[in-house]
């Protein structure tokens, strides 16, 4: 990559960051009443200031986000701009792979080390049979040592029509980008078009799997460790596509109605297409690990 | 290491629309990377007094045998926000600050790379720490199960403030992880032209690879306070056996986070010594490349080593011997650190500024940290150690001698450059010597205390501990009352004294040292050169 020292462009001062400070802060102080209410059925305003504390923070990045669109559509950016953005987009999904990475640390963990232990491996042969004698190791977990039981969620039929929804939505979007870079727009809008639809296809399946887990296999977030690792790492993952396709959505609408972006200059396509393949990626660990194996 | 040829105005005060913006604004609205870098600095010294109070109350109550001043319960919620609030809230922003008034200066860049992202990470953490310190005053008082929040006491024994808790460490880690992409991406992106990796400042470089780290295991640190929540709140059973969990996975995602975290606070502090030492010196840094090496490598062993906070806990023995060679294996690169530093000084012409003292008094007493961690890396001695006195020992010799002996260091260093003012040499050296005969009376017995069974975490003690403890408790007041004079001498500084000069210390090399003294709000608004 050829390196160019443009002036690099330093913002003046901006209101927005401490306006998202605030909203943090609402949201950090009202989810924490708020989880203490629900949980002990106490009135409380935790959860009105959590919602208040959301909107403050979309206030912000509609605010935010408007003046680096302004800023890119005057030309204040150089290359090296463009740089900063990308390595930052980059660490940041690299962080949020680090996130994933301790759930399923935990996933394996369990799977691996502390099942077969309460079963006695190892050398807990006596601890085993003196507390859990009726436990046996089995992964799916559907009998806990505590006594909760459940079924297990099989991977044939919706997860897997779900991981051929999320598989499809990553190559299209993919010629979505390519239309975009060589100047097919029409490619690029129905590409794009498409990939939301699908992303809003996978949400939707996974909210009726849920329905299905809670109403039909009696599988809920308290049903010991299977439960627990299904519903948040699927739970976690399913927000982070419900916010690719909030980013791809916001993008499509960019494209439609402002005609933004070009062959050269789309940033937020690229970072927006840059976080979708990674959810996708995340998912396709997520069947193999939590659904098939 | 580095030298500019490139001829550039330092008067020049950027875009001539620009005026300086003032007033409560100029900070709220500020993507200036040194306004930022003071709001940090200034926020990490209010901390390091409020956590310092609460350890003040911990010295007071341990300075006799039962219980005098405060419940037990207090106790451990004055234990446990003491280390959270001197983790996250003085240490890690007090490194963050100097990283944002020193690496744009030191690569020659004109600010951080994402300057309103800069204000955000900043502006979090004063909201983060008043929700943590909030918690202390509900009902049921704040989090007292320790800044390891071990679970089951975090899920099955802890009060209704662990969810606040969980969320203030949420809104810390956003902006430790924004803060670290910041840095990253500034010292990729916009380093001047000519400054290759290998001319970098060691600042820069330890910086750099605490920033990869800090991005590593910031988020498991996220997923691990998450799964409390579910624990506590929601019935999930991470950590129970009975719903197939496992208690020591806490630890073990606890500690995939805090050992490289461990590492976040200290290597900053052996960039900031290589940099004082060769002033004071008066010779270059000895085995510069051997330094990157030495820190890059203590950083990838870093992931390998999370276990040894827990070889009493559950573990097969293969593991424990891993978990205990690859400890080992990390004093070979600090070794080398030490070796270096030492080296540097051999036969130079050296002078013993404050900046210097305390860099000094970092190298032979975080030495002796490291020594203390040496003892407890071994599995089957540290059957002993664990969870006494000797660990509390330990862990201050490398976290006040080291990473907070640094700070004061970097701050005594820079602080003309900065000002514009030079510090008042006679006070400097009063905080030197007072800080480090108090430090050590503080924290030396708690080796012999803690050899001799004394556990940690406990209010009240058996009556054998009673006079060590006393003499203790006298080191921790004189140790608190030392950074009294610390303030002064800031403040004093800040608002006058004699006029510094560019260049400050006479052995000082690197691009700040070229820029005036107070440097221009916008450090260098064309790249300078460096050969």
């Amino acid at each position: 990559m050829s390196k160019t020292y443009d002036k690099y462009y330093v913002p003046e001062q901006s209101p927005w960051p401490i306006v998202g400070a605030v909203a943090l802060f609402m949201i950090a102080f009202g989810a924490g009443n708020f989880v203490n209410e629900v949980t002990r059925n106490k009135e409380g305003y935790g959860g009105y200031l959590l919602l208040a504390g959301v909107a403050v923070l979309l206030f912000m990045l509609v605010g935010w986000f408007r003046n680096v669109i302004d800023e890119s559509m005057h030309g204040l950016y150089s290359q090296q701009m463009d740089r900063s953005f990308r390595q930052g987009m980059s660490w940041f999904i690299f962080s949020e792979v680090m996130f994933f990475a301790a759930f399923f640390g935990a996933l394996f963990y369990a799977r691996m080390i502390a099942m077969p232990w309460l079963d006695g491996a190892s050398n807990n042969a006596m601890t085993a049979q003196l507390l859990w004698p009726d436990f046996s190791a089995h992964w799916p977990m559907t009998k806990t040592p505590g006594g909760t039981e459940t079924t297990a969620m099989p991977w044939q039929g919706l997860p897997l029509y779900n991981t051929l929804i999320l598989l499809t939505s990553s190559v299209t979007l993919h010629f979505a980008h390519v239309g975009l870079e060589q100047g097919k727009r029409l490619q690029l809008k129905l590409m794009l078009t498409l990939t939301v639809l699908l992303g809003v296809a996978f949400l939707a399946c996974q909210a009726y799997e849920y329905v299905h887990a809670y109403r039909d296999l009696g599988l809920k977030l308290d049903s010991g460790i299977y439960g627990n690792t299904f519903f948040l790492l699927t739970g976690f993952h399913g927000m982070h596509v419900t916010l690719g396709a909030i980013f791809l959505l916001v993008i499509l609408l960019r494209i439609l109605l402002k005609n933004h972006f070009t062959a050269h200059n789309h940033f937020a396509f690229q970072a927006a297409a840059w976080y979708w393949h990674f959810v996708d990626v995340v998912w396709l660990c997520l069947f193999v690990f939590v659904y098939v194996l | 290491m580095s030298t500019v040829t490139h001829d550039h105005d330092t008067a020049h005060h950027g875009e001539h629309h620009h005026h300086a913006p003032s007033g409560l604004k100029r900070w709220l609205y500020t993507t200036n990377h040194k306004d930022i870098g003071t709001l940090y600095l200034l926020f990490a010294l209010t901390m390091f007094f409020i956590g310092g109070a609460m350890a003040m109350v911990i010295r007071a109550e341990l300075f006799q045998p039962g219980l005098q001043l405060v419940q037990a319960d207090f106790f451990n919620q004055m234990t446990t926000v003491h280390g959270l609030i001197m983790v996250f809230g003085a240490v890690m922003p007090a490194f963050t600050g100097l990283a944002n008034w020193l690496i744009p200066m030191m690569i020659g860049a004109p600010d951080m790379a994402l300057p309103r992202m800069n204000n955000w990470s900043f502006w979090i953490l004063p909201f983060a720490f008043a929700i943590l310190l909030a918690s202390l005053f509900m009902e049921g008082g704040g989090p007292g199960f320790g800044w390891t929040f071990y679970a089951p006491l975090s899920t099955k024994y802890s009060g209704d403030s662990t969810a606040l808790f969980v969320f203030s460490v949420h809104i810390m880690g956003i902006s430790s992880i924004m803060g670290a992409i910041n840095v990253i991406v500034t010292i990729f992106n916009l380093r001047a032209p000519g400054m290759t990796w290998m001319k970098m400042p060691l600042f820069v470089w330890t910086w750099l690879i605490t920033a990869f780290l800090l991005i590593a295991v910031m988020p498991v640190l996220a997923g691990t306070v998450t799964m409390v929540l579910t624990d506590k709140y929601f019935g999930t059973s991470f950590f129970d056996a009975a719903g197939g969990g496992d208690p020591v996975l806490f630890q073990h995602i606890f500690w995939f986070f805090g050992h490289p975290e461990v590492y976040i606070m200290i290597l900053p502090a052996f960039g900031i010594v290589s940099s004082i030492v060769p002033t004071f010196a008066r010779k270059p840094l000895f085995g510069y490349a051997s330094m990157v090496y030495a820190t890059s490598s203590i950083a990838l062993l870093s992931f390998l080593v999370w276990a040894h906070h827990m070889f009493t806990t559950g573990m097969p023995v293969f593991a424990e011997l891993f978990f205990m060679y690859c400890t080992m294996l990390i004093a070979v690169p600090t070794g080398v650190k030490v070796f270096n530093w030492v080296a540097t000084m051999w036969k130079g012409a050296m002078t013993f500024e404050v900046p210097m003292m305390f860099a000094l008094a970092f190298i032979v007493l975080f030495t002796i940290g490291g020594f203390s961690g040496l003892m407890l890396a071994i599995t089957p001695a540290d059957f002993q150690y664990h969870d006494t006195y000797f660990v509390v020992a330990h862990f201050h010799y490398v976290l006040v001698t080291g990473a907070i002996f640094s700070i004061i260091a970097a701050a005594y260093y820079w602080l003309p450059k900065w000002t514009g003012h030079m510090y008042d040499e006679t006070l400097g050296q009063w905080h030197f010597w007072c800080s480090l005969i108090s430090v050590n009376m503080l924290f030396f017995p708690m080796h012999f205390v803690g050899l001799a069974g004394m556990p940690r975490r406990i209010p009240d003690y058996a009556l054998q501990f009673a006079d060590f403890n006393a003499f203790i408790s006298i080191g921790g007041f004189a140790f608190g009352l030392s950074q009294l004079l610390f303030v002064w001498v800031l403040v004093k500084c800040i608002k006058g004294g004699e006029k510094a000069t560019d260049q400050v210390w006479e052995g000082a090399e690197g691009l700040e040292w070229t820029l005036s003294s107070p440097p221009p709000y916008h450090s260098f608004t064309t790249p300078p050169e460096v050969k």
